[in-house]
């Protein structure tokens, strides 16, 4: 057998993974790894200039492929940078393996320098975390991190590795687990079939049901058993922000998403069904509303690889566990067997007042010639790309405009910190997914705040050569806040100016990249086809926007689903 | 309702706190809780008491048995149990509370196991309500100190809680 130092098993086990790029930062602790790196050309790292990036854009990578994103840090504040990142990804069950360099064992508990306890401080933001105790252990313990990784409900996996397990004049026998085997792990792979059973028959003898997605389905690789099921019982569907994708966007089934800032119709339509299909959704505060005010007509049938999502804010009537895509089959194959069909009478009424509540709201919007509105800018995106680009974005208004006004007809396309909300999430995630999408289009929707967030990653982009379009939505303030500020506080916007505001086109060109400014209304489309043809360039868009400009719709406060701002004035 | 919560845990350096963490997170109570290795010395049993309605308690069951390092739990008030707590009490006893206090041990089944001329210290085994029985009884006037396991316990029967 080979014989290996630790620092070197551990990147031989990234290989053997098929790890294919790291992103990180180095420092003390993990000098003995990064010297492991230089001697190999197989794993390919990417040096960000803020450990939080490196994690943001691991998550990007792992969002838009479906596979778990690797990240390398130092100890001490290498490791506490990235905890946002972590629960960024946490919180949206992402798959990624965080690797700490910790100071070497026998300083460990004496506040040696750069000394951090990993393990504690990231333990409420990780799925699990793991030390190396002995070098010998790396290239199991790395085989157990992306085994809880990317299994059962994904997420993020820390590993700590102090110093000395990587000293490079120390081998071991080298060789990599096949097989990991946790007695204490083990995640459900099928539903209940009695409870699958069940679920049809509800379905099918359902009147007014609605299917009810969420970013579960996009994680479980389920879209195309979801979209079939949907297709097949012709009832409509809506899901949740994370979800955006699981179904196309412009199937005339598809009712927009739910929620805080979801559409008229979906919200409508789930409070007054009679049955909720939930798949890989989770009940969140940001969809329910008030939990007692929730859908009063409505059973639950509830399909969750996590048993403790399920009747967790919201009781299911029907809980599944199971991974979503194994159960939808299963659901699809009963559906097609069974002699029961859904009643058409009560499908096409249902169907009727759906219409109506559509055409009462769909998505609107005023414009006048004077100003850019930030939802007319995220349309002529969506037309000039064809609706098929990848979209990260940072988190507040402009967040919600792109994820209304983007038409998404595939899962992995929209990225954004759903769960978390991390402003500083867009950029770094952009890049994750350019870094491995080259030949696609990949859009930074932003805004002046957020992107101020992590913005030294343009030396990075340049680095890399990563030609994101960053499409600034500038309303020179922090818009969500000064939204909630003139709906619950009279328009006292406290702290909610963006006062100072660099140059941003300078600032753009200051790290080596394009900029593009676009003030008039009029230069919109011209421009942004511009800036699009830019294939080999960043370009920083900067486009003022109305500063006025609220979100909606927008659910109110604690009350049901269906109670709503349409706009500033109209409520229902 | 109190519920008495058992845990099969890997008996692995930091695998309690995750326990512990997991409490304080998810703003779950803790009344009593103790661990120590079983005769499989790789793992450790975990009773944890707590309070909460029956979603609390559902949620508490479920959030525990994702931890990673839970190998197998049951809720021990779903069923017929046994429930034991040890208590030490060092309490004054001089002149005629000596006698009194032997007689309220005796009753209680508790043992004297040291003795000076002012302390007797007491140990005493049974469930909660029995141990909070005994301080009642010799009144908290004459209590130096009281130290209190927290519950262990078991299932009635042929159920056993193991791999
Ligand atoms: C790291 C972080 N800090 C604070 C917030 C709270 N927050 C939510 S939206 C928002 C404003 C974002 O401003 P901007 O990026 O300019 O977007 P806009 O709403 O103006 O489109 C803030 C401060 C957050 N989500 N994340
Ligand atoms: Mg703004």
């Amino acid at each position: 057998m080979e014989l290996l130092s630790g620092a070197d098993m551990l990147i031989r086990s990234l290989q053997d993974e098929g790890i294919e790029y790291i992103y990180g930062y180095p420092g003390g602790a993990a000098l003995h790894i990064y010297d492991a790196l230089f001697r190999q050309d197989k794993v390919k790292h990417i040096l960000v200039r803020h450990e939080q990036a490196a994690v943001h854009m691991a998550d990007g990578y792992a969002r838009a492929t479906g596979k778990p994103g690797t990240v390398l840090v130092t100890s001490g504040p290498g490791a506490t940078n990235t905890i946002t990142g972590i629960a960024t990804a946490f919180m949206d069950s992402i798959p990624m393996v965080v690797l700490c360099g910790q100071v070497a064992s026998h300083l460990i508990g004496e506040d040696a320098f750069q000394e951090t306890d990993m393990i504690g401080v990231s333990r409420p933001v990780v799925k699990h975390n793991l030390s190396v105790r002995h070098p010998e252990e790396i290239p199991e313990v790395i085989r157990k991190a992306y085994y809880i990784a990317s299994t059962g409900r994904p997420g993020p996996v820390v590993v700590d590795i102090p110093k000395d397990m990587t000293t490079p004049n120390e081998r071991y026998e080298y060789a990599y687990p096949k097989k990991v085997k946790l007695r204490s792990y083990n995640p459900a792979i099928r539903g209940h079939a009695g409870q699958i059973k069940k679920a049809v028959d509800m379905l099918l003898a359902a009147r007014r049901p609605v299917i009810y997605a969420g970013g579960g389905v996009i994680l479980g690789k389920a879209s195309d058993q979801l979209t079939e099921l949907v297709r097949l019982l012709g009832y409509p569907i809506t899901n949740t922000l994370m979800g955006i994708g699981c179904y196309p966007a412009s199937d005339k089934q598809h009712l927009g998403w739910l929620g805080m800032h979801g559409t008229y119709e979906s919200n409508m339509a789930m409070h007054h069904s009679d049955l909720i299909l939930a798949v890989g959704a989770r009940f969140d505060d940001r969809v329910t509303n008030a939990t007692e005010k929730f859908c009063p007509g409505a059973r639950i049938i509830h399909i969750d690889i996590d048993p403790a999502s399920i009747s967790k804010t919201i009781d299911a009537d029907v809980p599944i566990v199971g991974p979503v895509d194994a159960v939808l089959k299963e659901m699809l194959a009963l559906v097609r067997e069974s002699k029961e069909k859904p009643d058409s009478d009560a499908l096409s009424s249902w169907w009727k007042q759906i219409e109506e509540w559509r055409a009462f709201h769909g998505m609107r919007y005023e414009t006048n010639d004077d100003v850019i509105k930030p939802q007319e800018v995220i349309e002529m995106l969506c037309k000039l790309t064809n609706g098929d680009a990848f979209v990260a974005t940072d988190v507040g208004q402009h967040q919600m405009f792109a994820a209304q006004y983007y038409k998404f007809d595939k899962p992995n396309r929209w990225i954004n910190s759903g769960g978390l909300g991390t402003m500083g999430f867009g950029l770094p995630a952009a890049m994750g997914i350019k870094l491995t999408h080259p030949d696609d289009e990949v859009l930074c929707i932003t805004g002046e705040g957020s992107i101020q967030m992590n913005i030294q990653e343009l030396s990075t982009c340049k680095q890399y050569n990563l030609p994101v379009k960053i499409i600034n939505l500038n309303n020179q303030a922090l818009g969500m806040v000064k939204q909630w500020q003139d709906m619950n506080y009279e328009s006292r916007h406290s702290q909610s100016y963006m006062e100072s505001l660099p140059d941003f086109i300078k600032l753009a060109e200051s790290y080596g990249h394009k900029g593009v400014r676009i003030e008039k209304k009029a230069d919109l489309e011209a421009k942004l086809k511009e800036v699009l043809a830019m294939k080999d360039d960043l370009v920083f868009v900067d486009i003022y926007v109305d500063r006025f400009e609220h979100v909606y719709p927008m659910q109110v406060a604690r009350g049901s689903m269906k109670d709503m701002w349409l706009s500033k004035t109209e409520r229902v | 309702m109190r519920r008495i919560i058992s845990v099969l845990l890997e008996n692995e350096p930091g695998a309690l706190s995750r326990v512990v963490g997991l409490f304080s997170q998810r703003n779950y109570n803790i009344e009593t809780l103790t661990v120590a290795p079983t005769e499989d010395e790789t793992l450790s049993r975990l009773t944890v008491t707590t309070t909460g309605s029956d979603k609390v308690i559902e949620q508490i069951t479920k959030q525990l048995n994702k931890l990673i390092e839970v190998v197998k739990l049951v809720d021990l008030t779903e069923g017929a149990h046994i429930e034991r707590e040890l208590m030490l009490v060092k309490l004054k006893a001089t002149g005629s509370q000596r006698a009194e206090i032997k007689r309220t041990v005796d009753i209680f089944r508790g043992q004297i196991v040291d003795v000076t001329s002012s302390v007797y210290t007491v140990q005493l085994a049974g469930d909660s309500e029995k141990l909070d029985g005994f301080i009642q009884a010799v009144g908290t006037a004459g209590v130096l100190e009281v130290v209190r396991s927290g519950v262990s316990g078991i299932a009635r029967g042929e159920k056993v809680l193991s791999l």
